[in-house]
């Protein structure tokens, strides 16, 4: 099995046209193997495009296909009305990959949706999406660096550490039941703990992999649910022991300052919930093959 | 983005916050006439994004022209922990009967907007949350609903501010909590936000950092940009649109994506050296962003060899490749470079690569390799 996304998973892809991102990475999408079965583009309701059918709205897609996740890849200035579109017209899943949504929008936007669709998941923004291997690919991620037949599930805050996850373990014949980046913002629709959670209940996922980095608390309250609710074995990387404190590096969310939120603070707080915890990404990788031996 | 006090202070000005009355000075002759204008006395308070600079002697009371000719001379060029003084603020002075704290920033555990509020404020602010945390109340906004006058009116009653200064706190408040969502602010703070013998309350210091993300819907923010550059590495690679950061050590690093670019300065610390620099090129980047990449840190003279470490996604190996020989034939880069190129083309990346590789230009297999055959290469521990 897998996590959130399988081969029952039907994607529309939101502001489809001829040269927008969300052809691009759709098109990729698809050639995976996943079922990319409409798009939206308020002026081309009714066109196809490389054989997806366009609707004007989500609702009408999700009506003529049954689309069960969406697939957002528009400008910062669109994804909040996108994302929001997209639950109302009760879409259960959605992934948006945009980057540079302002943080007073992203945090307005998950809690209407807390509070007005609690059945609609949102991952991101500001994330590479989410591949289950062999099944369905929404994202960026390359479906060729992944392998399909677990035991691994994968949770990252970051795009490219999430690529080389997993890389280290395809390397090392170590397959993965699902790879979920939930984005480096602030205020990501989906956390580490709704991650493990659900992995923790998935019985073909039987390690876990937890790649986080520098800045907020999230590793911090992933590590007290691991110790408090996941039996399966989980490994860990956290980038940024090196990086000097205050400064913003890159992603919104990763800024330090002090000595919260720092990587050691969260390999610290990893490692006394039971968590093995890797210096970088490659021993992680050789941490879970011996987890994986073990299992067997 | 964060702002200098003035520029806060007419930032909280726009949506309706009182300030006391002044201007900007850059020169000893510019401060007397804002001190006319502002009306004696004065305080003359040094322009510089860092804290202390009280303690620093960069903020001095002043009661006539004379007063303000000296204390500007002394502040402008100060050296505040590294900050330079280049620009004054100069404000009429106000009597202080209490000093207050308040805030707005998002708290990410309770996805939520957080407002910190205390009758205990004053440069001693940190210690009491230390100290005595109760003494600061909290309030957490749910930004569907907003701050409402009467949520703002209970806020003020808990945080126990005096009585004379509750009506215009709470009102106060709730223009502070529109300047930081309208305003698109990380955090909008006033400390000390002070009440007056007369009764008047009003913000006395400004902090605000801007979130860059709502740049999009914000062109007056553009006065705001390039006020002050810290170091010069930095400056070029904002020019040409780079994510850089300046560190100390000797290997420059390039990587896609912020997560690997700080797991690449981790992998070179644990091989035993250290990075020059975090430079992430983003999503996407094709062969001119590469190309300027490798520009910007070829200019840094500590640079002794140079890390690429990609891993493609929405970003094409290939197209890096390309970016790099573009780079090798524009300019002469001066340390060698080491490639881990792995990702979407990077079959095909490696192949662009392969009849330039040599001592100068290194390909390696993993990250691992690559970190430690750069580190030798810049005289650390191999």
């Amino acid at each position: 099995m897998s996590i959130f996304v399988d081969e029952n998973t039907k994607v529309v892809v939101q502001g489809i046209s001829p040269t927008s991102q969300g052809l691009y990475h759709g098109l990729r999408n698809r050639a995976y193997g996943t079922q990319v079965v409409a798009g939206t583009n308020p002026k081309r309701g009714g066109e196809e495009i490389e054989g997806i059918p366009i609707f004007a709205t989500v609702a009408e897609a999700v009506k003529a296909t049954g689309a069960n996740a969406s697939f957002i890849s528009v400008p910062p200035k669109f994804a909040a009305d996108a994302i929001i579109e997209a639950a109302a017209a009760g879409v259960p899943f959605v992934v948006c990959i945009t980057e540079g949504i302002p943080a007073i929008d992203e945090a307005l936007t998950y809690n209407r949706l807390i509070r007005d669709f609690p059945s609609t998941r949102l991952l991101g923004p500001n994330c590479p999406g989410i591949i289950s291997p062999g099944k369905c690919n929404i994202g960026i991620t390359s479906g060729d660096i992944a392998m399909a037949g677990g035991p691994v599930g994968i949770v990252s805050r970051s795009g490219t550490l999430t690529y080389q996850a997993l890389h280290e373990l395809s390397q090392h014949g170590v397959g993965q039941t699902s790879c979920v980046g939930i984005g480096g913002d602030p205020v990501p629709g989906t956390s580490f703990i709704d991650c493990l959670r659900a992995f923790e209940a998935d019985p073909d996922t039987r390690a876990i992999m937890m790649i986080g980095e520098i800045g907020g608390s999230a590793e911090e309250e992933a590590a007290e649910f691991i110790a408090s609710s996941v039996t399966k074995p989980v490994v860990s990387y956290v980038a940024g022991v090196t990086a000097p404190p205050g400064r913003k590096m890159g992603h919104a969310g990763a800024i330090i300052s002090g000595s919260k939120g720092t990587a050691q603070a969260k390999m610290d707080a990893l490692s006394a919930a039971g968590v093995t915890v890797a210096q970088n990404l490659s021993e992680a990788g050789e941490a879970m093959v011996d987890v994986v031996k073990e299992l067997a | 983005m964060d702002l200098f006090e003035y520029q806060g202070k007419q930032y909280f000005a726009r949506f309706g916050i009182p300030i006391s009355k002044g201007g900007v000075a850059d020169t000893v002759d510019e401060a007397v006439v804002q001190a006319g204008q502002a009306g004696y006395p004065v305080v003359v308070k040094a322009q510089v994004k860092v804290g202390g600079r009280g303690k620093a002697g960069g903020v001095k009371l002043a009661n006539d022209a004379d007063e303000v000719r000296t204390h500007a001379g002394n502040i402008l060029g100060l050296d505040i922990k590294g900050h330079v003084v280049k620009r004054l603020w100069i404000e009429h002075a106000s009597d202080i009967e209490r000093e207050y704290y308040a805030s707005f920033t998002l708290d990410r555990s309770a996805k939520k907007h957080l407002g910190m509020l205390s009758a205990e404020g004053g440069v001693e602010i940190e210690e009491v949350a230390v100290t005595n945390p109760d003494a600061i109340a909290l309030i957490h906004v749910d930004p569907v609903d907003g701050l409402s006058l009467e949520a703002a009116r209970e806020w003020v009653d808990r945080a126990n501010l005096d009585e004379p200064a509750r009506a215009q706190a709470a009102e106060l408040l709730v223009k502070l909590y529109t300047c930081y969502t309208e305003g698109d602010c990380d955090l909008a703070e006033i400390n000390p936000l002070i009440l007056t013998p007369e009764g008047k309350v009003h913000a006395l210091d400004a902090k605000v950092t801007l979130d860059d993300n709502a740049a999009y819907r914000h062109p007056e923010w553009e006065e705001f940009a390039g006020a002050d550059v810290q170091d010069e590495r930095e400056a070029r690679a904002k020019e040409r649109g780079l994510n850089y950061i300046g560190l100390d050590g000797s290997v420059g690093i390039i990587a896609n994506g912020a997560g690997l670019a700080m797991s690449t300065l981790d992998v070179v610390n644990q091989c035993g050296g250290s990075a020059a620099n975090f430079l992430d090129i983003g999503g996407g980047a094709n062969a001119d962003v590469m190309a300027a990449a490798l520009e910007v840190i070829n200019s840094d003279p500590a640079v002794r060899s140079i890390f690429v470490n990609i891993f493609g996604g929405i970003t094409l190996v290939d197209e890096v490749a390309k970016g790099i020989l573009e780079a090798l034939e524009r300019v002469e880069i001066h340390s060698p470079i080491v490639l881990r190129l792995d990702g979407t083309n990077a079959v095909a990346g490696r192949e662009i690569l392969a009849d330039h590789l040599s001592d100068r230009l290194v390909a390696e297999p993993t990250m691992l390799d690559a970190a430690r055959r750069v580190v030798a290469l810049a005289g650390g521990q191999s």
